[in-house]
């Protein structure tokens, strides 16, 4: 069947290089992929188009690219499972990373971020006779992060890195949790120490954007959401994030339900007044627009409070 | 069609006009609500960062006060939704676990058995009120009101969880609501993606660069406003967007809608009653649009 390929070209070397769509129209079989649709146009239709691949197996995650708007692997999508309301196929270039060629895209700061996280084994204490062993139970929950291809899917749709470069991105921060959470690391304290920090654990967005896309279900939004409790259990010093999520808690255990007002000034604390006094004209708008809360100018309680006190009580027991 | 309510934090908290415009259109619809006032927040997903097991028991025991009540829950948030969903799908899905949980609901003699759903209210309108009957209510057709939805990043992630596999029109849910309500769709990129409200108080230049990006972005695609099913999304989005947009030294001043305000619109409501002028940025752009005097 004929199928229409909107593919994003650019090519640093034109006479004006700027990125641009073009056209493609391409007979396909029920079985192939989009990368089999994007090799056969190299190869039988334009030979200048640029794109990265190797295995076709979903295994090596060099075909990462955007496709109908979202990343994932070139290789593991049926040109016949895609929807679009014209029945083209668009294919772009991971974003959230600079484009070499077409498809093509730098993954020069992907591999440095994956660095930063020194990702490899630092056990503490004596050194054993043989190697350093951990139970295949103990192991067993990194099975899921330890699937990563580094395929850079997550990075290319991540919400936080959109807005700012600086964050680590979701999948160094899945390959942190990797390392954290064994066994035989020594390193963890200061592992989340260093994630502690700008551009660290706490600037993700939690937008699910990385869950979704990955090809091989690392779920690495899930895993910064157990570093960060990892971070709050081992005591790391407090920011604006771990006492969001803190202070949070302890509201729905006082009133059960949340109080913006006191959610923001506790979050921010003393030390960042300023940031709080910033939301003042907001607040000030708010009132004068009779945006007065239902539950009553301080939040009271919900009527039920005292079962969910006990509720947080009996979870506390649990092992 | 009677359902559970659970109103949620924030439409009792910082969007009382959420709460207001579902007073006003539910009546009509043909549906009753028994509000769930003893249920906790769902966390969130917040609290869950802190311990996701506390957050399913709390979920659980939301859930299984509807299970007593023998009705299914219909909520107004995206956030609650997903999370409340995703709870409930770990729950469903592993009976190791739902007994887990019931040890501890057990202390409070409580029993959560696994039956009950959980419905945003636009998934109510679309598969159980119905597209015929939400036409017969529509008297003031918004002709010419070209609106860009946006729906929460809870309302379209994670897939499973929000029971896309066996419903896929719910992928798609804004659209088909916006264009019987007779207005245009517009389109534009940024529809699914967050809106910034976690990081508000965390990382708030970057809370405010999603603002800015997204409300100017539905701008220049045309839009006369945006319209979401989560009151978490309009905090940031409307509550924010003067300051967002002085931060990136744009402007913007794109009306943000909640959804019953602009469905409550087109069944001919009164902009008052439900609760137009409590919006930060200012909603008359769309009410002389639709031809309602000022």
């Amino acid at each position: 069947m004929p199928t229409t390929f909107r593919i994003k070209r650019f090519n640093p070397e034109s006479e004006s290089p700027q990125p641009y769509f073009q056209e493609y129209e391409l007979e396909t079989e029920q079985s192939d992929t989009v990368l089999d649709a994007l090799i056969k146009i190299r190869e039988s239709v334009d030979e200048s188009l640029a794109l990265r691949c190797s295995c076709r197996g979903a295994i090596c995650g060099s075909c990462g690219m955007r496709i109908n708007g979202h990343a994932t692997l070139a290789c593991k999508t049926k040109v016949v499972s895609l929807e679009s309301p014209d029945g083209t196929v668009q294919v772009e270039p991971m974003n959230n990373m600079p484009v070499i060629k077409d498809l093509v895209t730098d993954m020069g700061g992907f591999w440095d971020k994956i660095r930063q996280v020194q990702p490899w084994l630092q056990p503490a204490g004596p050194k054993p006779d043989a190697e350093y062993i951990a139970s295949p139970e103990s192991m067993k929950h990194l099975t899921g992060v330890m699937g990563c291809i580094m395929c850079g899917a997550c990075v290319s749709d991540c919400a936080a890195l959109e807005v700012d470069h600086q964050f680590i991105g979701p999948a160094a921060l899945a390959k942190a949790y990797r390392f954290v959470a064994d066994p035989r690391d020594g390193a963890s304290d200061s592992r989340l120490l260093a994630l502690n920090t700008p551009g660290g654990m706490w600037d993700c967005t939690r937008c699910m954007e990385c869950i979704e896309v990955c090809p091989k279900e690392v779920g690495a939004m899930d895993r910064i959401m157990d570093l960060r409790a990892k971070g709050i259990d081992h005591g790391i010093p407090s920011t604006c994030g771990s006492r969001h999520a803190e202070v949070f808690a302890d509201l729905i255990e006082h009133k059960g339900r949340l109080d913006e007002p006191l959610l923001a000034m506790r979050t921010f604390g003393l030390k960042n007044i300023g940031q709080m006094l910033s939301f003042l004209p907001m607040t000030l708008r708010a009132l004068v627009r009779g945006k007065l809360p239902r539950s009553g100018p301080l939040h009271r309680a919900i009527p039920g409070i005292d079962r969910i006190r006990r509720l947080f009580r009996h979870t506390r027991n649990l092992p | 069609m009677k359902y559970a309510f659970f109103p949620g934090c924030v439409s009792k908290g910082g969007c009382p006009e959420l709460y207001q415009s579902v007073m006003q259109v539910y009546p009509q619809l043909g549906i009753e609500l028994e509000e769930m006032t003893t249920a906790s927040c769902t966390g969130a997903g917040v609290l869950q960062e802190k311990d996701l097991r506390l957050g399913d028991i709390l979920n659980a025991h939301t859930l299984a006060l509807a299970e007593q009540q023998g009705l299914p829950i219909m909520t107004i948030c995206s956030t609650c939704q997903g999370v409340m969903s995703q709870a409930n799908h770990r729950l469903k899905s592993n009976p190791e676990y739902l007994a887990e949980i019931n040890r501890v609901l057990a202390e409070e003699g409580i029993t959560y058995r696994g039956t009950t759903r959980v419905k945003h209210f636009i998934w109510i309108l679309l598969e159980d009120i119905g597209e015929e009957t939400i036409l017969q209510h529509v008297k003031r057709p918004l002709t010419g009101l070209r609106a860009a939805p946006f729906y929460g990043c809870y309302l379209q992630r994670p897939r499973e969880a929000l029971g896309f596999d066996e419903t896929p029109s719910r992928a798609k849910s804004l659209e088909t609501v916006i264009d019987l309500l007779g207005a245009e769709v517009v389109d534009f990129p940024g529809k699914t993606r967050c809106c910034g409200l976690p990081l508000l108080t965390i990382n708030q230049p970057n809370s405010l660069k999603m603002v800015a990006h997204h409300t100017s972005d539905a701008k220049e695609y045309g839009a006369d406003l945006m319209v979401t099913p989560c009151p978490l999304c309009h905090l940031n989005l409307d509550g924010l967007q003067s300051k967002a947009a002085k931060q990136n030294g744009m402007e913007i001043d794109l009306p943000i809608l909640h959804l019953p305000q602009l469905l409550g619109l087109a069944m001919g409501l009164e902009p008052k009653g439900l609760g137009l002028s409590r919006n930060l940025v200012a909603t008359e752009s769309v009410l002389e649009k639709i031809g309602i005097r000022v």
